[in-house]
């Protein structure tokens, strides 16, 4: 009789493990997170036995897991570089890339900052160290404090690349570990600029308007002028996964880019693909 | 019985000895791993494993040191004879900048044309220096490969810039890092250990009972909060304070990083030189109390001294927290790797370094090894501060 009842109760324990086809892992970018996990929560609780498990810790931590075969989709803030393929192809495992949202990004400073809008030039300026003081661009004489996220950072990764022009950032920019520590610090440093995505925006800070065309035209930062692409500064946002598992992951993908998938994205602050 | 008992005693015996090996084993193993994970760094280049520097053939540059090339790719040398060419100006391209320049046509499947079109273009252009992966280096590459120096350990610690990500040849100049860490342990100590000395003496030799049971609870509750926790009220209410007390453009310091860590050595000196001052024979204070000294002279001439080795102790392990302590640090200091000239500025510490770089640095490349060598010279650091109190406790008096 008792082993016939332990019996069952192992069967009800395995039960839901053999049913569930749909079991995989999620992992990568830091900025991906939130949206992920909003997506897979609500993807769960439409397909019962769905089971995701989702983690952070960098686009390049992901996508590194991904070519290891430790995790099954990698989320990540920035494109696959070079390396990064050529260690796919090494490794002889092909990939799918898919763009599930966008990402702005918002250059802020503090609200009592005087000056509304930078071009890209004077950014550049400003963030590798050749402008140190407001004044040079319109401001008050008041020392200009550059905050940046670590160099861990897929957002360090893809300003510098298309803000910076790739060049380095200057020794004397302050590197903080998370977004919610540059947000802080902007509110409370009058000198401040830093750049956090759209999501982060809030009353404490000012977001600045950005030119790419050297001062003809400055845009907010929105999700509308994201959208519509007159907002230079964005960003697509990757899941990658491999072809030999597309069929585990598919429904999950497909549920992300429906009509329902993006309604969170922007509820979550990025932007969605198209209303 | 009495064989039982010896075979009991062996067996114990033989728990307590090998427990013990096992830990020094263990000990020993994580310092050789750190060696050998650190001391790689220096064979190498500062170029990622399986890239390449290549130039036009004609150009008369044959060795670039890793920091000429971050400043070419910065553009902050554009022409070829500020690094000893010709005159002639740089042009910079990567290896997506390279694979950007041709249609998917003419790269063919794959990219299989892609060696062969590179290898032209670097041909067609004499002032290009490019980098890309060693895979598209072909067998008969017209263009020139650029040696660079290895990474010397002179390099190493000397060195004032760390761009660790710079592409492609990254900079690792670690002495900005190492006086930020010195920086903020010495600040750190400076204000720890009079308040916590002071704190103690006055718990164990002042105070009376029923504020000692009191106070003790309170100070042990510190210990008990995460070191995030201290960072985040480090950011909120020291870094803004610290700002507008002295008038400064930016509040992260080396100071609040000083101020936090040394909050939290605090509870470790206190209890520890508490336990230590508390352990004095009361005949001892009595015998002083008889000759006539006085409450304080009691305290400085005999507790003091009779608790002395249990006092340092307390010291080597507030100083072994500040040192070695991360996330509240990496909060409140700014992290930039600037070299500090008063306690005033943002300065970047190694252990923050290495917390906040491990994650992302690919596994087994140079950036990888470079944060092992800088825990290398965490790790000397804190030997040395331990030998130095080592020397002083065997000094009797």
């Amino acid at each position: 009789m008792k082993t016939k009842k332990l019996k069952m109760m192992a069967l009800a324990l395995m039960l839901p493990a053999l049913i569930n086809a749909q079991s995989f892992k999620i992992k990568g970018s830091d900025t991906v997170l939130p949206l992920s996990q909003a997506e897979s929560e609500s993807y769960s609780k439409k397909s019962p036995g769905a089971s995701i498990s989702v983690t952070g810790g960098g686009s390049g931590v992901g996508l590194a897991a991904i070519i290891s075969g430790t995790t099954d989709i990698a989320q990540s803030s920035r494109k696959m570089k070079m390396d990064e393929k050529l260690k796919m192809q090494e490794a002889g495992k092909a990939f799918k890339e898919v763009i599930i949202a966008y990402d702005a990004l918002a250059v802020i400073v503090n609200p009592a900052n005087p000056v509304s809008q930078l071009t890209r030039e004077q950014l550049e300026g400003i963030f590798t160290g050749k402008i140190t003081n407001w004044k040079e661009v319109g401001g008050a004489d008041q020392k200009i404090v550059a905050y940046s996220r670590e160099t861990s950072s897929g957002t360090y990764e893809f300003f510098k690349e298309h803000v910076l022009n790739k060049k380095n950032f200057g020794t004397n920019a302050l590197l903080m570990p998370a977004t919610g520590a540059i947000v802080q610090s902007v509110s409370q440093t009058k000198g401040a600029v830093g750049y956090v995505g759209l999501a982060y925006l809030e009353k404490n800070i000012k977001a600045l308007k950005v030119s790419y065309d050297k001062g003809k035209t400055y845009v907010a930062p929105s999700v509308a002028t994201a959208m519509d692409k007159s907002y230079p500064v964005t960003r697509p946002l990757y899941y990658y996964y491999l072809t030999s598992i597309e069929k585990t992951v598919s429904p999950f993908i497909t549920y992300v880019l429906s009509p329902e998938g993006q309604k969170i994205v922007e509820q979550t602050g990025y932007v969605p693909l198209k209303k | 019985m009495k064989k039982l008992k010896r075979i009991f005693d062996k067996i114990t015996h033989g728990v307590l000895f090998t427990s013990s090996m096992v830990t020094s084993v263990t000990v020993l193993l994580v310092i050789v791993f750190l060696f050998k994970e650190g001391i790689g760094l220096f064979n190498q280049t500062a170029v990622e494993n399986h890239v390449v520097v290549v130039v036009n053939s004609a150009n008369s540059v044959h060795e670039l040191t890793s920091k000429q090339v971050k400043d070419i790719f910065n553009q902050d040398i554009t022409n070829w004879k500020e690094v000893g060419g010709q005159d002639l100006e740089i042009t910079t391209r990567s290896i997506d900048d390279l694979a950007g320049q041709f249609t998917e046509e003419e790269l063919g499947t794959d990219m299989v044309n892609l060696p062969t079109l590179i290898d032209q273009y670097i041909s067609d252009n004499p002032g290009v220096i490019a980098y890309f992966p060693d895979t598209y280096l072909k067998k008969d590459f017209r263009s020139k490969k650029i040696p660079l120096a290895k990474i010397s350990v002179k390099e190493f610690i000397s060195g004032v810039e760390w761009y660790p990500t710079s592409q492609p040849a990254a900079v690792y100049g670690a002495w900005p890092l190492i006086l930020g860490t010195l920086w903020v342990s010495l600040g750190a100590i400076l204000l720890a250990l009079p308040i916590g000395l002071i704190t103690a003496l006055y718990m164990a030799e002042v105070a009376g009972q029923r504020l000692r049971n009191m106070l003790k609870p309170v100070v042990e509750l510190l210990s008990g909060i995460p070191s995030v926790v201290y960072g985040f009220f480090g950011l909120v209410v020291l870094v803004p304070l610290i700002q507008r007390l002295f008038k400064l453009d930016v509040g992260e310091t080396a100071l609040a990083g000083s101020i936090i860590l040394a909050i939290m050595s605090l509870p470790t000196i206190i209890t520890i030189a508490e336990d230590a001052i508390r352990t004095t024979p009361r005949a001892l204070k009595e015998a002083s109390l008889a000759l006539g000294a006085s409450h304080w002279q009691t305290m400085t001439r005999v507790t003091i001294p009779y608790a002395k080795s249990g006092i340092i102790a307390a010291v080597i392990l507030g100083i072994g927290r500040a040192v070695g302590e991360t996330m509240a640090v990496l909060m409140v200091t700014g992290n930039a790797s600037v070299i500090p000239h008063t306690f005033l500025e943002p300065v970047r510490t190694i252990p923050a370094t290495i917390a906040a770089e491990l994650g992302e640095a690919p596994f087994g490349g140079t950036h990888f090894k470079a944060l092992f060598a800088l825990g290398i010279i965490l790790f000397i650091i804190t030997f040395i501060f331990n030998m130095l109190v080592e020397t002083v406790k065997t000094k009797k008096v």
